[in-house]
């Protein structure tokens, strides 16, 4: 057996407190202007782009990046306090939340240095919304059968293929995509595939919209014909992308976004039920409560984890695994529960509503972003099993 | 609460890997392994090691102590390690000093209540009493008509109606009929029957957590070792997604027990924010305790369902630790009862509160 799992009973130092209370009040602010209503989590009618820039100007995007890029050089937990308070508020980040989680991050680390400088500042200022192209119509959690191909022209490369389930590609300025540049090894099938910065403006690409069940239109397929890409837009290493591709999984996993997205059923539920509970409402919202706690307690011990130079990556994976599925049965449970509130209630209608939109969201949250199968194959892994 | 740092949980491991090796407990039908570990465990003061040292104890702190539990889920020690600790740390809350030898308390669930009578005796019925049986010494929270007292009671002026426990470990009735106690004082102000039952059920946390850890060692063991249809087990992706599923009940225990603990440990006041920390702890605990237990069992097959293999010694405690202090369905009940009394807007405040 491999090394015990560890969760670390982390605290949030004194400052995330009061950052805490910055963003809360930001946040009131942002309601009290109209910019959202954090009643109602499908977020379609925000004005996403001004709050984007207005989070910018807080000093909250690229947060723990170096100032030289625009960044803030401040630590993980308190890049997590504002990922949480964000998220229970259903505020709209669909513009920077993949560009500050996960693009940034990798530009840092292999982009040259006269595009960070041109881009990472824009990130922090709200400019720049980023998409992730991985999946393809014959390549989802097998990642490395992806065919989307790059061939060397001068100067750069032609992109020929298609990609789909991209999130937010239609209101998007990049994409970091993996495009296939060899075919894959008899020793290393995951050989062959290389990292671009892709600008959306490049002539070649069309955005065509999927309607998803819940009625949104959040991805889309993506088609490529002869996109050209400049030399300098190849991220890291021409056919090691497999190597890129896992590092930053620790950050990406582990989040407070792995298991709060249906988080509002809950609040809304405890609304209905008023404060003097019967047995049963009482029993079923404790365990919910106690389940939510305990997920949080092991994001936040990931974080400190991370914070601390350590590479918690079962960790991470685990906690994604039982956030996904519990936030996916949430609205469930909560559904449950709501079947004994009085429907004179209140909010017994915003309740239905949320509800509504939380059960028809409810099954892509252990699909994006990594499988539950796929994360308890790396589980599994860890503890060595394979 | 890093262990490399804390040789009292150190200590601990070490005597239980010499002294409490579940093969070999396993394998004694006559109980001949208990005297020894006891003496040893004893000897190094860890059963009195929240009682200060003005109190008779080793005065470890609170974080030292509940790592001494973790290791002893662990191993799974049918010993009143646990209750003992308990018992001191009940009694040092009114300076009472703790006599030697094993010691529990009472009651052991929040819906008993002892009185203490107006000519100072004590009376009352406390269910479910763990190591009651074995016990020297009874730690008894006692309601009187002027608050909560603490008193230190002799075991054999106690009626003891046996019991046993999901893991046929004494569970046992304990009735006081006027008995006089041999120390008695005020508990402190703050103090209440609650938080004697979370700090019991914390305990049970860390024990569940860490018996949580042994059923995973075990069965990932077993499942390397196995072979079915030609090839290991562990080689199976059902069985793989089992095991990854038990390492994520573990991993839950874990963090809730650890940080209910670790809560507890640098409390001030035990306010609402302890209260979450420690009954969220019992109730995502037992949840473990039931989802993990059936994944190990399952994975071991029909050898683990025999008396021999030591599998039921963690699974079965596992599952008979959620019974004490109130259960998870108790907890779930007052926490439920408490976030709907704050009020749906005061939730996320308290479960972000640190």
């Amino acid at each position: 057996m491999t090394a015990a799992l560890r969760f670390d009973p982390i605290r949030l130092p004194p400052e995330c407190e009061k950052l805490r209370k910055e963003v809360r009040a930001f946040l009131a602010e942002e309601i009290g202007a109209g910019t959202f209503d954090p009643h109602k989590p499908n977020r379609e009618d925000a004005d996403a782009r001004e709050f984007s820039r207005r989070v910018g100007q807080r000093g909250w995007l690229g947060m723990t990046w170096p100032k030289k890029y625009g960044g803030h050089e401040r630590s993980f937990l308190e890049r997590y306090v504002v990922t949480e308070e964000m998220r229970v508020a259903n505020a709209p980040t669909r513009r920077f939340f993949v560009a500050d989680r996960q693009s940034g991050p990798v530009l840092l680390k292999y982009a040259p240095e006269h595009i960070k400088m041109d881009i990472l500042p824009r990130i922090c200022r709200g400019e720049v919304c980023f998409s992730i192209g991985m999946s393809e119509p014959n390549s989802g959690s097998d990642l490395f059968a992806a065919k989307t191909k790059a061939t060397k022209t001068d100067g750069g490369w032609l992109i020929n293929g298609t990609k789909i389930w991209t999130s937010s590609a239609h209101i998007a300025d990049y994409m970091i995509a993996i495009f296939r540049t060899s075919p894959p090894t008899k020793e290393n099938r995951r050989h062959g595939l290389t990292q671009f910065l892709v600008d959306m403006k490049t002539p070649g690409i069309k955005v065509n919209p999927i309607g998803q069940i819940t009625g949104q239109f959040e991805f889309n397929e993506v088609v490529f014909t002869d996109a050209f890409m400049p030399d300098d837009h190849v991220l890291g290493e021409i056919d090691g992308a497999w190597k890129q591709a896992t590092s930053e999984l620790a950050y990406e996993r582990s989040g407070p976004e792995r298991f709060l997205e249906t988080y509002y059923v809950l609040t809304e539920l405890v609304r209905a039920v008023g404060s003097k509970p019967d047995t049963r409402s009482a029993e079923g919202i404790g365990r919910l409560v106690a389940q939510l706690h305990t997920m949080r307690r092991m994001s936040v011990s990931v974080a400190g984890m991370l914070q601390a130079g350590k590479e918690p990556v079962v960790e991470a994976s685990i906690v994604k695994d039982i956030g996904t599925v519990w936030e996916q049965q949430l609205p469930h449970r909560v559904r449950d529960l709501a079947a004994f509130v009085d429907p004179d209630a209140s909010n017994h209608e915003t309740l239905e509503k949320q509800l509504s939109f939380a059960i028809k969201t409810a099954p892509k949250l252990t699909i994006q972003g990594g499988t539950t199968e796929v994360l308890r194959g790396i589980i599994a892994r860890g503890l060595g099993l394979r | 609460m890093a262990e490399s740092d804390n040789i009292v949980a150190e200590t601990a491991e070490k005597i239980f890997a010499d002294l409490a090796d579940a093969q070999t407990i396993n394998s004694d039908k006559k109980g001949n392994w208990k005297a020894p570990l006891w003496k040893a465990l004893s000897e190094a003061g860890l059963p009195l090691s929240w009682v200060p040292e003005s109190c008779g104890g080793s005065g470890a702190s609170l974080a030292e102590g509940f790592s001494v539990l973790s290791a002893a889920g662990r191993f799974a020690v049918a010993v009143p390690l646990a209750e003992t600790m308990l018992a001191g740390w009940l009694l040092s809350l009114a300076k009472i000093a703790s006599p030697e030898g094993p010691m529990t308390v009472a009651p052991a669930s929040p819906k008993d209540r002892i009185t203490l009578n107006a000519d100072g005796t004590l009376s009352g019925r406390a269910r479910d009493v763990p190591f009651a049986k074995e016990a020297k010494h009874i730690a008894v929270l006692a309601h009187g008509s002027s608050g909560l007292s603490i008193a230190l009671v002799d075991a054999a002026g106690c009626g003891i109606e046996a019991g046993l426990n999901l893991a046929s470990d004494p569970s046992d009735t304990v009735t006081l009929n006027n008995i006089q106690p041999v120390a008695i004082a005020p508990a402190p102000g703050q103090f209440n029957q609650s938080q004697l039952m979370l700090m019991g059920g914390v305990a049970r946390s860390l024990q569940i957590a860490g018996s949580l850890e042994s059923m995973l060692e075990v069965s990932v063991r077993y499942s390397n070792e196995r072979v079915a249809f030609e090839k290991k087990i562990s080689k199976f992706q059902a069985v793989q997604h089992n095991l990854a599923r038990l390492a994520g009940e573990s991993a839950a225990a874990l963090a809730a027990a650890t940080s209910a603990a670790d809560a507890i440990a640098n409390c001030k006041t035990f306010d609402d924010e302890v209260f979450l920390e420690a009954a969220s702890a019992k109730i995502r605990c037992s949840e473990a305790a039931e989802k993990g237990s059936a994944i190990a069992h399952q994975v071991h097959g029909a050898i683990g369902f025999t008396i021999e293999h030591i599998l039921h010694r963690y699974t079965l405690r596992a599952l008979a630790w959620r019974d004490d202090f109130g259960s998870e369905s108790y907890w779930a009940v007052e926490l439920g009862k408490l976030v709907a009394a704050r009020g749906a807007d005061e939730l996320w405040p308290l479960v972000a509160s640190r």
